[in-house]
Formats: C-alpha cells, sequence, structure tokens
C-alpha cells in the first residue's frame, strides 16, 4: 500500500512557567492511501497534540518541533514556512474540529465559509466556488442547500455544523483528513449519521483519516488501523482486529477491560487506577509502569522498545520480550482473546 | 424592525422628559439669577425683571410654561446675549464642535482599532508595546496638554498649521490631533484584548486549517467578531467627543458649544442651560440607537427575531 504520511521520531515540547513539558515523545507511524488510522488514548497522552503538529497548529510562541519528521509527498512539513503551509492546509490535509458549536465563524454566513477554501486552494471564479459549495452542503446531506447557503451558523443545528465543518474539510478533496474527536461534541444518534457520513464520504473521495478519539465503540466503527497512545508516545499499533481482539499492551488491556460488554454479566467495570504521568517531568521507564498491575522492574528503569507481534502489530513493552514471564492478561481480554483466530498462533 | 423602531422613539421621548424635568428643577436649585448686573440692582428693579421673564412664579408654573413651549419647539431665549434665541444660538455655536467631535472620534478609533489589532497580532513584540504605550498615553495625559504642546511645537515653532480660530480645514488639524488622543487609546486597547481573545478561539483555528492568510484571519474573520464590544464603547464616546471639548475649544478659540455651555452654567443662563442639555441628551439617545441598530448589522446572531422577513 501506498503511503501517504509518514511520521517518525516526532518530539514536541511546550514551554511553560513551570519547564518544559515534552508532550510528544518519539511518535512514528505511517498513514497509507484510502485507510482510517484512529488515534486513542486518554486526554493529555499526546493525540491532538500530534494531529496539530501534522498542521502545524500549535501555538508558535511555546510549542517546539524538537525533532524527527512528517514526511508529506515527500515533504517535511515540520521544515516548510507558514507561506507553502497555507498552500497545504485545507487542500492536500483538513482538519475537522471537535466542537461544532464554536468553530464556525458566527459573522460569515455558511456558504462563504465552504466556498473560501475552494477560492483559496483551486482558482475558481465565485460562481464556481458557490456552485461547488451548493454541491457540498447537498454532498453531507444538507437539505435545501441553496436556503442554507445563505444562513449564518446559529441557524444551524450542532450535526448539521458539523456537516458544514465537514463540507469545509472536503471542500478541495484533501489527501489527508484528520478528525480531532468529531462526534464527542455530538449526540449519540447524531453521532452514528456523522460517522456514517465520513465513512461514506471516505469512499468518495478516497481521502485518508486519521480519527482521534477516546471512544473505543467508535474505533471499532471506523477504523481500519489504531494506535494507542499514551504519555506522549505510542504504545501499541495495529489493525482494529489486532487491537481488539489481540492486545499486547497492558495499557490497551486496561482500556479494553473498562468498555462495558455485553457477554460480560454482573461484574463490576473495571477502571484503570492511578494518573497519567505528569510531562514536565517524563518517567525514566515505561510511563505506565506505576498504573501497571504487571509491571517489572525494567519498566522503572528502561523504556520498552516496539516489539513486533505481527507486520501490522507492534506493541512496547517488556512482556514481549522472549525472557519475560509468561503474564495471564485480565478476564475480559482473555474473552475477547479466544475470538481472535490469528490469536492460537501468536505466543 | 418598524415595530421596533418605533418603540424605541417612545422610550427616547420618555427619556428626553425624564431628562428635562431633572435639569429643570436641578437647576432651579442654583442660588442666583441670570442677570449680569443683578448685584447693582435694586429689589424693585429685580423684581420687575423677574417678572418680565416669568421668574417670579412659582418653580412648579415655571416648569410646566417650560415644557409646554418645548412641545412647540421653543427653547426660550438666551439672557447672555440680548435676548437671542437659544435655538439660534445652539446652530451657530454646535456646528464647530459636531464638526470636531466626529472627526476627531472617526480618524482617532480608526488609528486606535489599527494599532490594536497589529497589537493583538503581534503580541508581547515591540509592535504590541509601543501600541500599548501610545494607548497609556493618549488615556493618561488630558487633552489640553496636547493642546499646548501641539500648539506650540507644531503651529508657533514650526509654522505648519495656524495657531488659532476656526476658518477652514487646516485650521482643525490641531486640535483633532489633541483630541482624537484618548479615543485612539480607548480602542487601541478594547482591540488588542478583543482581537487576542478572538484569534485564540476554534473558529479561528479552522480558518488556519483551511489555508487562510494571517491578512484574511486578522481582517475578513477575526475583526467583525472584536467590533462589538468597541462600538458599546466607541458609540457613548462619540456622543460625548461631539458636544465639545471646554478647553480645547478654548486654547484654540473654536467657537464651539463647549465653552458656552460651561458658561452659561456659571451665570445661571437658564435657558440655555435647558437647551444645551436637552439636545446633548437627545445626541446620546439617538447615538445609543445607533449602536444597538450597529449591533445587528455588525452580528447576525443580534438581529431582531422577524426583521428579515
Amino acid at each position: 500500500m501506498e503511503k501517504i504520511l509518514e511520521v517518525k521520531d516526532l518530539n514536541i515540547s511546550f514551554h511553560t512557567f513551570a519547564g518544559e513539558v515534552k508532550a510528544i515523545r518519539g511518535v512514528d507511524f505511517d498513514l497509507y492511501k484510502g485507510e482510517t488510522l484512529a488515534i486513542v488514548g486518554e486526554s493529555g497522552s499526546g493525540k491532538s497534540v500530534t494531529t496539530k503538529s501534522i498542521m502545524r497548529l500549535l501555538p508558535p510562541g511555546n510549542s517546539e518541533i524538537k525533532g524527527g519528521q512528517m514526511l508529506f509527498n515527500g515533504k517535511d512539513l515540520a521544515k516548510l514556512s507558514d507561506k507553502q503551509m497555507q498552500k497545504i492546509r485545507g487542500k492536500d490535509i483538513s482538519m475537522i474540529f471537535q466542537d461544532p458549536m464554536t468553530s464556525l465563524n458566527p459573522t460569515i454566513k455558511i456558504g462563504k465559509q465552504i466556498m473560501e477554501p475552494i477560492v483559496r486552494h483551486q482558482n475558481m471564479s465565485k460562481s464556481a466556488a458557490k456552485e461547488r459549495a451548493i454541491e457540498l452542503l447537498r454532498l453531507v446531506g444538507i437539505p435545501q442547500p441553496e436556503k442554507r447557503f445563505e444562513q449564518y451558523p446559529h441557524q444551524f443545528s450542532g450535526g448539521m455544523r458539523q456537516r458544514v465543518v465537514i463540507a469545509i474539510a472536503l471542500a478541495c478533496n484533501p489527501k489527508v483528513l484528520i478528525a480531532d474527536e468529531p462526534t464527542t461534541a455530538l449526540d449519540v444518534t447524531i453521532q452514528a449519521q456523522i460517522l456514517e457520513l465520513m465513512k461514506d464520504l471516505q469512499k468518495k473521495i478516497d481521502t485518508s483519516i486519521i480519527f482521534i478519539t477516546h471512544d473505543l465503540g467508535v474505533v471499532a466503527n471506523v477504523a481500519d488501523r489504531v494506535a494507542v497512545m499514551y504519555g506522549g508516545k505510542i504504545v501499541e499499533i495495529g489493525t482494529v482486529d489486532e487491537i481488539f481482539y489481540n492486545p499486547q499492551h497492558p495499557y490497551t488491556w486496561g482500556l479494553i477491560s473498562s468498555m462495558p460488554s455485553l457477554d460480560a454479566k454482573d461484574e463490576e467495570l473495571y477502571a484503570i487506577p492511578g494518573t497519567p504521568p505528569n510531562l514536565l517531568h517524563p518517567p525514566k521507564g515505561d510511563a505506565f509502569a506505576p498504573r501497571n498491575q504487571y509491571a517489572m522492574q525494567i519498566d522503572l528503569e528502561e523504556q520498552p522498545p516496539m516489539f513486533k507481534v505481527s507486520d501490522t502489530h507492534y506493541a512496547a513493552t517488556w512482556l514481549l520480550h522472549p525472557d519475560a514471564p509468561k503474564v495471564e492478561p485480565p478476564e475480559a481480554v482473555k474473552r475477547r482473546m479466544r475470538q481472535f483466530p490469528a490469536g492460537k498462533e501468536v505466543k | 424592525m418598524t415595530r421596533y423602531l418605533v418603540k424605541r422613539i417612545l422610550y427616547m421621548l420618555v427619556t428626553l422628559f425624564v431628562i428635562a424635568s431633572l435639569t429643570f428643577f436641578l437647576m432651579k436649585l442654583i442660588p442666583g439669577t441670570p442677570f449680569a448686573s443683578a448685584n447693582k440692582l435694586s429689589p424693585a428693579q429685580m423684581a420687575i425683571m423677574k417678572a418680565k421673564y416669568g421668574l417670579d412664579e412659582p418653580v412648579a408654573v415655571q416648569y410646566v410654561k417650560y415644557l409646554g413651549n418645548l412641545v412647540q419647539g421653543d427653547l426660550g431665549i438666551a439672557f447672555q446675549f440680548g435676548n437671542t434665541p437659544v435655538s439660534d444660538l445652539l446652530a451657530n455655536r454646535i456646528g464647530p464642535s459636531i464638526h470636531l467631535g466626529l472627526q476627531a472620534m472617526i480618524i482617532g478609533s480608526i488609528i486606535g482599532m489599527i494599532l490594536g489589532v497589529f497589537a493583538a497580532l503581534r503580541q508581547n513584540t515591540w509592535v504590541d508595546y509601543s501600541s500599548t504605550f501610545l494607548a497609556v498615553i493618549g488615556k493618561a495625559i488630558p487633552n489640553f496638554v496636547f493642546a499646548g504642546l501641539l500648539q506650540f511645537f507644531v503651529a508657533v515653532k514650526l509654522g505648519w498649521f495656524p495657531v488659532l480660530f476656526w476658518k477652514g480645514p487646516e485650521y482643525t488639524v490641531l486640535p483633532t490631533i489633541a483630541l482624537m488622543m484618548f479615543p485612539v487609546a480607548i480602542a487601541a486597547r478594547f482591540m488588542r484584548t478583543e482581537m487576542i481573545e478572538i484569534l485564540g478561539s476554534d473558529y479561528i483555528t479552522l480558518a488556519k486549517a483551511k489555508g487562510a492568510s494571517y491578512f484574511d484571519i486578522a481582517f475578513k474573520h477575526a475583526l467583525r467578531n472584536a467590533l462589538i464590544p468597541l462600538v458599546t464603547v466607541l458609540g457613548p464616546l462619540t456622543a460625548s467627543m461631539m458636544t465639545g471639548s471646554l478647553v480645547v475649544e478654548r486654547i484654540f478659540a473654536i467657537p464651539g458649544i463647549g465653552e458656552q455651555f460651561v458658561k452659561s452654567i456659571s451665570v445661571n443662563d437658564y435657558n440655555v442651560i435647558m437647551g444645551t442639555n436637552l439636545f446633548f441628551a437627545a445626541l446620546f439617545v439617538v447615538i445609543i440607537l445607533i449602536v444597538d441598530i450597529l449591533y445587528g448589522v455588525i452580528d447576525p446572531r443580534i438581529r431582531l427575531a422577524g426583521g428579515k422577513k
């Protein structure tokens, strides 16, 4: 498969009055053409920072890309000038944000907001851009697009506004679409509609999607591959089936155990104990070790490398080292592993 | 919209009535008479004078009579100027004040807004600091200090502009600069604060994510949203600028209303006090109405329900 975006050893820090916060500490991943990669993790794990840095939308004053590359079409996004970046944003890479209630400009008509990237990137005339904008409104399922074109954001509901935001993001048929928790602020029925719409449009324009969420139910629904982030690193990455039915990292186990499931009866819902690490002083070893009931001495001393589980599945945990003792994953995870066909072959 | 306007105009009339009544009774509390040579008049002469102008009647009767005349558009006569009607006096004197005030206000707020926008865009750089410095100066130093300095250095020493009087456009330059420092300061500070807040909002991030240039982000996306609080402050300020500045008008020998108004209070020129005050009040309520209409023009969310039908 063709790689569209390669992120290599990305390191990002924020400079605060308290000191340097190492928010992203060596993130690697590839994004393939036409796939959906979900990035999951709890708040503060670095999901949004990673994607905002791909768009170069981090505040210039206090954030710094300390190292690494973000290769898009062979160009390193980290090294582009602002002017060059403006040509990529909204055209090749675009973004959908979390809260549709605040992400549209309240004083500009919807139509004009959709036309803006079209006029800017595609050199279309005003009237052609208007036609395209109305077509986009129709595409994202907004009834009476000609009338809606002339309206302001406050005349739209939350779900409709998110459709408008999607229309803006897709206006120039981007190669990469970053969706930063696009359904978090919506109610459940609207969530399902928006997810269906995104899947549908992805097929139509053949774009790759990076989907940030902390809702594993959404992940199972939309993603081809999943990257689990913790403490500014990717701790496990693999296909949806591999992450859901053959997880290897204790943190992924924790995430999966804390999902309510239909076949678990009368069990108390699991919660991962403790709190995420303070990245002002990142831990020396595995960031998850203090909350990890399977932690070994080496977890506190040295960061685990990415161990290969299969060609598509990698996890950063010392438990995968050949010398590590065999541990029993939690019951909820074992139940899932039994449903994973390839699970028997893996150690 | 028409219904709203009619309602607002009715409210404005009520406001003006209340202001007229309050001013009338407060004014009558000031001791003394409007007659210039009052201390040379014998009690008998004084009684004759008072009777002539109806000042011997009870205050309540005077009030009703005044309101009666007012409704017919008669503001009475000015005692100080050989019995000229107050409306003539206002008409002659208000022109320069409004001209000067509006000119200073418009130029001042435009300069202030530009300064504020650039201060916000270049936050914590020398641009921001110089804009802040200018704003502090504009707010802290009274306009008559600027007036005096400008007059001395720019007019007397350099001779670029006339020193005094009110005879043509070049005569307006220095008083305008002196008066506009305050609106510059106010507009710059408000604009900066608003712009910084708006530049951090989600829809600006989305505009950046669309690939918009810095210029478009500042002037197409942020500016309009930043104008709402600015209009709130600048509206009433415009009214007070248009009603003239006593000191600046005196320094530049401008025949405006500011000086006239203050003088009329010190000599108990009842009709001039009432007339000028009512005129200022009317100006104020009209400007507040304009501000309210502007809100709707700037922000579609504030537009009146049914206004678009």
